[in-house]
């Protein structure tokens, strides 16, 4: 095992523990939002890395190729995409209902005024 | 690059350079995933992520403020938590077969019968369209509904009422 | 922004490329790369960009609020369909080789069916999202 056969596997973990902390660290909900849709970006690349052939081509059968990448992750990842496309809008539809009810879409700023209020 | 991008995103407080940054971030990933043959999944990306969410999170700007507010506490615990799950996460790695290794099993069971058989079966060429549409046509019917039930949800909140959105609340 | 000469233009140029594009994506998407939501997407992104650059009421004039709303409803309901005259005629649900006259056929026209049952979902909730959030008033003007 060297570097270059594991590579793939640690660009994605860098991704992956950014768009964590941006969600866990950050207080401002936008920006929450923006490390989830990286964090779901990272995990795209966690699938397709693993399903390319070196010397293979897009999975699309013609007579000239004869190796071709696994078409099986681009399935499951095309899902995935418009899932998380979904689930970002409804997110920020979300934030958008906050800011005119709280006023702020800073966590901080929600949590104190829910303090206030109880 | 893309370290790169999500770093300055971590680090940006002005959220419009954040949005800008992140749509940079997108097409980034749409030429990795081209160059590692994911042609129809890196299209969606770029079309998605590039377009439409750039499109969705700048309309949520123009409506919410655009800064960022100075975090009141050093993210030290969050910033051991993120490198604590990383390290996990690349020592589970040294497990997992090498990049582009033929022999690995994700090349063993269906797929090579799906690349076999696709356009015998379906007559279509493109692989990946023969699988989602018609070898898994009933996930895609679960993702279509995913994607209308977004819409519904989106417009259950916020839709205005007739006489105004003007509420006791403000 | 309609003031802006250039990227009227621009946009006059681009929208009918970008629709024509996005027919091209749907229905190769059985020979190249493409299929029904790449070109849901370019199509909506085609109508936001219409709205982005004549304004808000004037898409909402060329594609209407009712329209929107039904093409929303109407994509799943179409797949729906195709599983149920899969069905109708002999098979399981969502079976497509009994659809046509041989086997291969009637894949064939599934898949037609069903990409379009997609295209219109996608595009008619991603333009629905943006209307939602485009035709809601902003805040008070701090310069866009």
């Amino acid at each position: 095992m060297n570097i270059a056969s594991h590579y793939s596997y640690w660009a994605t973990i860098f991704l992956t523990i950014g768009g964590l902390y941006i969600v866990i660290a950050r207080g401002n909900l936008v920006k929450k939002l923006i490390g989830l849709a990286i964090f779901q970006t990272s995990v795209y690349l966690l699938y397709i890395a693993p399903g390319k052939l070196i010397g293979g081509t897009a999975p699309i059968v013609a007579e000239r190729f004869q190796v071709y990448s696994n078409p099986l992750p681009h399935v499951l990842i095309l899902t995935a995409i418009v899932v998380g496309v979904a689930t970002l809008a409804l997110g920020l539809a979300l934030v958008v209902r906050i800011r005119e009810a709280y006023g702020s879409i800073e966590e901080d700023e929600i949590l104190a005024q829910d303090r206030d209020e109880s | 690059m893309m370290a790169a991008a999500t770093i300055a995103i971590a680090v940006q407080r002005n959220l419009f350079a954040v949005v800008v940054l992140f749509g940079a971030y997108s097409f980034l990933m749409a030429t990795v995933l081209v160059a590692l043959d994911a042609v129809d999944v890196g299209m969606t990306e770029a079309a998605v992520g590039a377009g439409i969410s750039t499109v969705l999170l700048l309309a949520t700007l123009y409506l919410v403020r655009k800064e960022e507010m100075k975090p009141l506490h050093r993210p030290l615990l969050p910033l051991a938590v993120a490198v604590a799950t990383g390290a996990v996460l690349a020592y589970g790695t040294l497990g997992l077969p090498a990049f582009s290794d033929p022999e690995a099993p994700i090349h063993r069971h269906v797929a090579p019968r799906y690349i076999h058989d696709a356009l015998r079966e379906t007559g279509v060429p493109n692989v990946v369209t023969a699988v989602l549409a018609s070898y898994r046509g009933y996930d895609t019917l679960g993702e279509v509904m995913v994607v209308f039930t977004a819409g519904a949800g989106v417009i259950a909140l916020l839709r205005r009422r007739k006489g105004g959105r003007k509420e006791d609340r403000q | 922004m309609r003031d802006y000469l250039v990227l009227r233009v621009i946009a006059k140029l681009m929208i009918a490329f970008m629709l024509v594009f996005a027919l091209y994506v749907q229905f190769h998407g059985d020979f190249g790369p493409g299929g029904g939501f790449q070109a849901g997407v370019i199509a909506a992104a085609a109508i936001i960009f219409y709205a982005i650059i004549y304004g808000l009421p004037a898409a909402r004039r060329v594609v209407p609020d009712w329209l929107v709303e039904t093409m929303v409803a109407a994509g799943v309901l179409l797949y729906a369909s195709v599983g149920v005259a899969g069905m109708l005629l002999g098979g399981n649900y969502l079976d497509y080789f009994v659809l046509g006259a041989d086997p291969v056929d009637g894949q064939h026209r599934g898949i037609f069916w069903v990409e379009i049952g997609v295209l219109i979902t996608v595009a008619g909730v991603m333009l629905k999202i943006f209307y939602m959030f485009a035709g809601r008033p902003g805040e008070e003007e701090e310069g866009k």
